[in-house]
């Protein structure tokens, strides 16, 4: 405990330091790289400890704010969602550096590391808070210093909306919390979370508003908005350390809560499995209709939060329906795609970051034929692709794998409504899964095959060192969750025996998870093995002989232009096309007519209807309606202190009559 | 003895009447210096048989600085400026003082029933104090210039200082100065403001200084 709290506080110096050499590159540099990895290094041994012995630590500290106390608590859970945190904050520093380098003296970098750090503490803090106060403090200087890392071009008008549209995002969300705490905090008077605890209130109504405040954050779909302006808006890396583990806070405070609320109803099982349907299928969806890969990237954590929303809700319901083994593997499935998402997608925001950083586009239309000139970035990409497809041996296969075998559980073993369960989320998976991997199809195969499509694309050239470390770890490591996947889960168990609120020691879903993972990681080892041997088999085949380069494109044309390839939209064309209905994509521009067309143009957009269709004129319609207010808050101070006056006056002869 | 404190309550409301009936500004200054003369001077009658050095000191610091200094102070800033008057008030002098007699009713309402730890030495003293502060926030309220502005704070710590002549005893020497320097620093503050609000743009209306925001 006394590391962790020397982390928190290295974090907090190092980025009030970072602040102070604000102008002297090297040294902040320095010190910020070295106050994040020495807590990484300072913190992960304690969680991975904790996550092995299955044991809880405890600290409390008096603290004068009322109803707050300095409680922290160390247990698997907050161990677990500690660990991608730990891993994926430095890696992003180093990123960092190597990627602000072009902003050096035009813009405050060290305020940009401060706030950096700042977030990176805060998120620590949010998952080992003990009491309400604490953890609602930690959350709202997280999502302030996250606020102050999405507008670091605030010079852009486009980012100046994007971090707005978070910031009233994230408030309302923070908004639910407080009712959530103060409902959950009245029976015993106090905010401590081990003295949280439903009162006379209905419980539905509480994780009602969980899923809300949390859910705002996570990005469960009616939610989502905020995600794909403020993740394009942001520097890479902010956005891999904002998507890979900012937003997995609301899982985990949407789990804490749960174990506070208790044995749950079978109606909260099916609300989850409904937002995890909606959030994954429409979450691919308009990934798929994307030109901006930070955007297409956005709306995969919308998918991905889709698949954890499912698994949780499979094992909700396996609690409901007293289904040990389902439970567990569901919440084993939802757990460790928390930490798989936070690998794979950091590393496809900064595979993304790296291609932006070379190429100084982020258009998919632009790029072109990236392998050959970024052979790092490109390969890393290739295995974040493969990993968020959910396809083996990558990690993100054994998760989605583990929540399609507790749903099957489910159905085999429940009937009626376990069979119910199995079809959703049997078939919204899949789904996904299919439309993920067509969507990483197009925006691999646009931005890194075939032939560079503009001049940024022919002259980039591969990033830096700092840059490339960072993609090769977590793809790596990604690889290595796929590849040890019986081990991984089955060092998870005693995080997923607390989270499912399973009596622990109970064999049930463990062994039903063992033989098949155990299968798994053999097939994973012999694709890589056979991918090995053919990659070795080409190299001695083309050994002693001429090799000749010819055009990508050439489909017998004599004349091939770069402007013959599929362009992303075109890609993706007949999927989107298909779910028309869903998406809304406007065309705009001149079709192709008669034997010899002329002139023919097509743009196409998919904005977010959500936020076109739902939150524009709510927020349009209140802004009108405060509008008639205004005069209340005229600018005048004599009419204000006449306000303070007359409740003043008021108060005191009520009180006196 | 009571009859000189009774009178000196009495000029006191006066006071508090004539200050929302009258225009001239260095006339409204002098009645909240003859105001602060009579509020400082009356810890001498509530002490007149135990004189202690605090009393003392309290009186000497209350009468220099509300008799003497602040209205210097004042009438430097409003000769500076050059504006003598308060022309156009948001709310106009007849209305002011039907206001300020329905105050002053309020206040003796409110005074009757308020209770009060221990004993006042006069029944109209939390009357008196709690009429002086509602006149003095009523002259934020209803005045333009930034000087009345400065005016009416001044008679509301007024106020807030005959509240504390009812618990003298009481009030702690800490509470005391706190008071006395906010007022201090107040007019210190708000008198060269309103002589560089009056350089910079001039003229003094508070209310033309909100086009500054938005």
């Amino acid at each position: 405990m006394i590391l962790l709290i020397a982390s928190l506080a290295l974090l907090l110096g190092g980025g009030a330091a970072a602040l102070a050499a604000s102008r002297r590159d090297r040294l902040r540099n320095g010190i910020v790289l070295g106050s994040l990895v020495g807590a990484s290094l300072a913190s992960l041994p304690v969680a991975i400890v904790t996550i092995a012995r299955g044991e809880s630590l405890a600290l409390q500290w008096p603290w004068s704010v009322p109803l707050g106390s300095f409680a922290l608590g160390l247990d698997p859970l907050s161990a677990f969602f500690l660990l991608p945190i730990l891993v994926l904050a430095p890696l992003a520093g180093i990123y960092g550096v190597g990627y602000l380098r072009a902003w050096q003296g035009r813009k405050n970098l060290g305020a940009s590391w401060f706030f950096f750090n700042v977030l990176v503490a805060c998120m620590m803090l949010v998952v080992v808070a003990r009491n309400a106060v604490l953890f609602l403090v930690a959350w709202e200087a997280m999502a302030l210093a996250s606020y102050a890392l999405v507008v670091f071009e605030d010079e852009r008008g486009d980012v100046r909306g994007a971090g707005r549209t978070y910031l009233v995002a994230t408030h309302l969300g923070t908004g639910a919390l407080f009712v959530l705490f103060v409902l959950l905090g009245q029976p015993a008077g106090s905010l401590d979370f081990a003295d949280l605890g439903a009162g006379a209130g209905s419980l539905s109504l509480l994780f009602a508003l969980a899923v809300i405040g949390f859910g705002t954050k996570a990005g469960f779909m009616p939610l989502h908005v905020w995600l794909p302006e403020a993740h394009p808006a942001s520097p890479s890396h902010v956005s891999a350390l904002m998507s890979g583990v900012m937003i997995k806070t609301g899982i985990y405070g949407l789990l804490r809560i749960l174990m506070v609320l208790g044995a749950p109803p079978p109606a909260w099982g099916w609300t989850m499995v409904a937002i995890g349907a909606t959030s994954g299928v429409l979450g691919v969806l308009f990934a798929l209709a994307q030109h901006d890969v930070k955007r297409l990237l956005a709306y995969h954590s919308v998918e991905n939060i889709g698949i954890i929303a499912l698994g949780l809700g499979v094992g909700l319901l396996g609690r409901s329906y007293d289904q040990p083994a389902m439970a567990y593997l569901g919440f084993a499935g939802a757990l460790l795609h928390v930490a798989n998402h936070a690998l794979f997608k950091g590393l496809l925001f900064l595979g993304a970051g790296a291609v932006a950083h070379a190429t100084h586009t982020r258009e998919i239309d632009h790029l072109g034929g990236l392998l050959k000139r970024m052979p790092w970035t490109g390969t890393t990409f290739l295995a974040g692709s493969a990993a968020i497809s959910g396809l083996p041996p990558f990690n993100g296969f054994v998760s989605e794998f583990l929540i399609f075998l507790g749903a099957l559980t489910g159905a085999v073993t429940l009937g009626g409504a376990g069979a119910a369960v199995g079809a959703v989320t049997t078939g919204a998976l899949g789904l996904i899964g299919g439309l993920a991997a067509a969507c990483f199809a197009k925006a691999f195969g646009i931005m890194f095959l075939g032939e560079p499509r503009s001049r940024h694309a022919a002259d980039a050239t591969e990033v830096g060192r700092s840059l490339r470390v960072p993609l090769v770890v977590l793809a790596a490591a990604c690889l290595a969750i796929g590849l040890g996947a019986p081990f991984v889960v089955a060092g998870l168990d005693s995080v997923v025996v607390a989270a499912a609120g399973l009596p622990p020691h109970d064999p049930a879903g463990r062994a039903l998870a063992g033989p098949p993972l155990r299968m798994v990681a053999l097939g994973s080892a012999v694709l890589l093995a056979l991918v090995g041997a053919l990659v070795l088999a080409r190299r001695g085949l083309l050994a002693r002989r001429t090799i000749t380069t010819a055009l990508t494109w050439d489909c017998g044309y004599a004349a091939p232009d770069r402007r013959m390839q599929y362009t992303a939209a075109g890609f993706a064309q007949p999927l989107t096309s298909l779910f028309r209905f869903a998406l809304r994509t406007r065309r705009e521009g001149e079709p192709v007519r008669g034997l010899f067309p002329a002139r023919a143009s097509l743009a196409t957009s998919t904005p977010d209807p959500m936020h076109r269709e739902i939150y524009e004129p709510v927020f349009a319609a209140v802004g009108r309606l405060f509008a008639k207010r205004r005069w209340v808050q005229g600018g005048q101070t004599q009419l204000y202190v006449l306000y303070i006056v007359l409740t003043l006056l008021v108060l005191l002869v009520w009180e006196l009559s | 003895m009571n009859d000189w404190i009774d009178a000196a309550i009495a000029l006191v409301v006066l006071g508090n009447l004539s200050l929302l009936g009258t225009s001239r500004l260095v006339a409204c200054i002098r009645i909240l210096a003859l105001q602060g003369l009579l509020l400082g001077l009356l810890p001498l009658f509530f002490h007149a048989d135990d004189l202690t050095l605090r009393v003392v000191l309290q009186v000497t610091a209350s009468t220099i600085s509300k008799g003497i200094v602040f209205p210097w102070l004042l009438t430097r800033a409003v000769r500076g400026a050059d504006e003598r008057r308060e022309v156009a008030p948001v709310v106009g002098y007849t209305p002011s003082l039907l206001i300020g007699g329905a105050l002053l009713g309020l206040a003796l309402w409110l005074g009757g029933r308020l209770p009060l730890p221990g004993d006042a030495e006069s029944e109209f003293l939390v009357a008196v104090a709690l009429n002086t502060t509602m006149v003095g926030l009523f002259l934020i309220i209803a005045r333009r210039m930034a000087i009345t502005q400065v005016l009416g704070y001044l008679a509301m710590e007024n106020g807030i200082t005959t509240f504390g002549l009812v618990f003298a005893e009481r009030e702690p020497l800490l509470v005391e100065m706190g008071i006395f320097l906010d007022a201090f620093m107040a007019v210190f503050v708000m008198g060269l403001m309103v002589y560089n609000i009056n350089r910079e743009f001039r003229h003094l209306d508070t209310e033309r200084l909100s086009n500054l925001t938005d």
